[in-house]
């Protein structure tokens, strides 16, 4: 089985970030790295892969042309990466970044693709679901649980009350949650050959996009303003003397709820 | 002009998102509402007093029809001026699909929309709710916009009956079937509904000690709600999960327990009339939210408060 896996490269989540004062983007630091949810993504293209001998081509927007993020995916066991590595590509929404990926996934060719349900940083969560229609095929979204046999994909989709098992011929897109299942951590000898392995990366150009359908001048939403939201009033902090619950209780008893 | 609502049935009832939905759906033009079920005079009467002219009802079958849902969205929505969804699963499966069918940017996470100077504006918070964005929709008409939880109050208007219109399930290449439905059973009042929340988090330590968070609810006749990590690691099911994926939760009193505040978590509670917070972590970033913080260890602090109540509740 050919598997496509997702993945986005995001500043880590614990350094702070800063706006862009004139065009309100977020301003990444050089320092990306793979996106945590797409950890799950991986392991589970990883698992299919091995179960099917097929292989896992990772595939990333990468506008700043950063590659640390893809190497760790790569170090997990991954077997290639294509980037669209371009500055063209800076300020792409959601709907542009499906266009592109869709193109450098067909390209490439693929039984299946594989997506996070949302990124960490940008949280749109409808990006696979785009991808899905630009390439005709099944979005099996939400997914705790996937096997892929004969053909087909089969899912346990999340619902607000449990779970539905949902089936669809491939090839198709699936979002996996976090939690599907536990990823691995790349060995040393992983991270070795992760230098080792094929990177492919395309431009903007190269998928038959030019200049105005990509980045901010091809996507439909602009950013027109950032403004603090007041912040709550600053509460009570207290350290626990061994009577602090005594506090949350006068809280309880003047909300009334009890 | 009208102005579309997408609206998934849940037990044979409008989901809550639509409903509330069409409170501006109503402000910005005439509704109608795209009805993903089997439907019922209740389910289209309930539509009809929230606002919803008209009903455009699919039913699924055993599909999982978001493929379906979007072609024949994609066909009646050309003259609108907006399609409004929720966050649930299948709103967002339809709105991205039906965005990338109609080549149309989505406004995501939407708090409100409005227009301005002729062009759609969407206002949304980012990073955890401490800014607020407002984004210009530079696309022509209908705008797709998906909205948080609880964007607007649901109201009734009084409205009648609204004209359902059947809508054929169209022919798709990306047909996806449901085998099975499984619901986990569930206790105590509805998280989202409920007056008091306690939720937990990783600093409860294991799923054993995660009962300390249950009994403390089930005293104060609260819901249960937990953090992504917590749900993540199997204590707890997802649907008690307090959040950005989760459910977003506004009642007059949550108590964060073991919980550090995590942007993703913040984004779902931050609106509740009163925030308790207990955490060891004094820089811990849930206590810029609170009301009231107790730098302090929870396996200390929920005892005591635990034990407290017992002794009221004998009193």
């Amino acid at each position: 089985m050919k598997i496509a896996v997702c993945a986005k490269q995001i500043p880590d989540p614990a350094t702070p970030y800063d706006l862009d004062p004139d065009h309100h983007w977020v301003v990444r630091p050089d320092d990306q790295v793979l996106d945590d949810t797409d950890r799950y993504g991986v392991e589970i293209g990883l698992q299919l892969a091995e179960a099917s001998e097929g292989t896992v081509t990772l595939f990333s927007m990468s506008p700043a042309g950063t590659l640390q993020g893809i190497r760790q995916a790569l170090a997990m066991g991954a077997d290639k990466a294509v980037v669209i590595s371009d500055p063209a590509l800076k300020g792409s929404d959601a709907a542009v970044t499906a266009k592109v990926l869709a193109a450098a996934i067909e390209r490439e060719g693929y039984d299946l693709v594989i997506a996070g349900t949302e990124s960490t940083d940008g949280y749109t969560g409808v990006v696979p679901q785009m991808l899905a229609e630009h390439l005709g095929v099944p979005s099996l979204t939400f997914a705790k649980h996937v096997e892929a046999a004969d053909g087909t994909l089969r899912i346990h989709r999340q619902t607000p009350e449990g779970y539905d098992v949902v089936e669809a011929a491939l090839p198709a897109v699936v979002t996996v949650t976090a939690g599907v299942v536990e990823p691995r951590y790349p060995t040393f000898k992983g991270i070795m050959q992760a230098k080792q392995k094929p990177v492919e990366e395309l431009s903007a150009a190269d998928l038959g996009f030019g200049a105005d359908d990509v980045g901010a001048a091809g996507s439909g939403t602009v950013v027109e303003g950032v403004t603090p939201v007041p912040a709550r009033q600053a509460g009570e902090i207290v350290e626990d003397d061994g009577e602090a619950y005594l506090k949350i209780l006068e809280i309880l008893e003047r909300a009334k709820v009890i | 002009m009208k102005v579309w609502v997408f609206c998934e049935e849940r037990h044979g009832a409008p989901s809550p998102t639509a409903l509330e939905l069409l409170t501006k759906a109503r402000e910005l033009g005439e509704p109608s509402v795209f009805y993903v079920g089997e439907g019922g005079d209740g389910a289209f009467t309930a539509l009809g007093a929230h606002g919803a002219v008209e009903v455009h009802r699919l039913d699924p079958g055993d599909r999982l029809p978001a493929a379906e849902a979007a072609a024949a969205l994609a066909d009646r929505v050309g003259d609108a001026r907006a399609v409004l969804f929720g966050m649930g699963n299948l709103d967002r499966d339809v709105a991205g699909r039906l965005a990338a069918r109609l080549d149309r940017p989505v406004a995501a996470n939407a708090l409100d929309l409005f227009v301005e100077d002729g062009a759609h504006a969407v206002a949304t918070e980012i990073l955890g709710g401490t800014l607020r964005v407002v984004k210009r929709i530079a696309a022509d008409d209908p705008a797709i916009v998906v909205f948080r939880p609880k964007a607007f109050p649901a109201e009734e208007t009084g409205g009648g009956m609204p004209e359902v219109v059947e809508v054929p399930l169209p022919e798709t290449d990306a047909v996806m079937r449901v085998l099975e439905r499984h619901e986990e059973p569930r206790e105590g009042p509805d998280l989202e509904a409920a007056e008091v929340v306690v939720s937990g988090g990783r600093g409860l330590g294991d799923a054993e000690r995660f009962r300390l968070v249950e009994e403390l609810a089930d005293l104060l006749g609260g819901a249960v709600g937990a953090t992504r990590a917590v749900v993540d690691a199997g204590w707890v099911p997802y649907a008690l999960q307090v959040g950005q994926t989760g459910k977003t939760v506004k009642p007059k009193v949550y108590i964060a327990a073991g919980i550090s505040g995590a942007m993703q978590h913040l984004v779902g509670m931050k609106d509740s009339s009163i925030i308790v917070a207990i955490n060891k972590d004094p820089d811990a970033p849930i206590f810029s939210v609170a009301d009231l913080g107790i730098v302090g260890d929870v396996h200390q602090v929920l005892p005591k408060l635990i034990e407290a109540l017992r002794s009221r509740g004998e009193g």
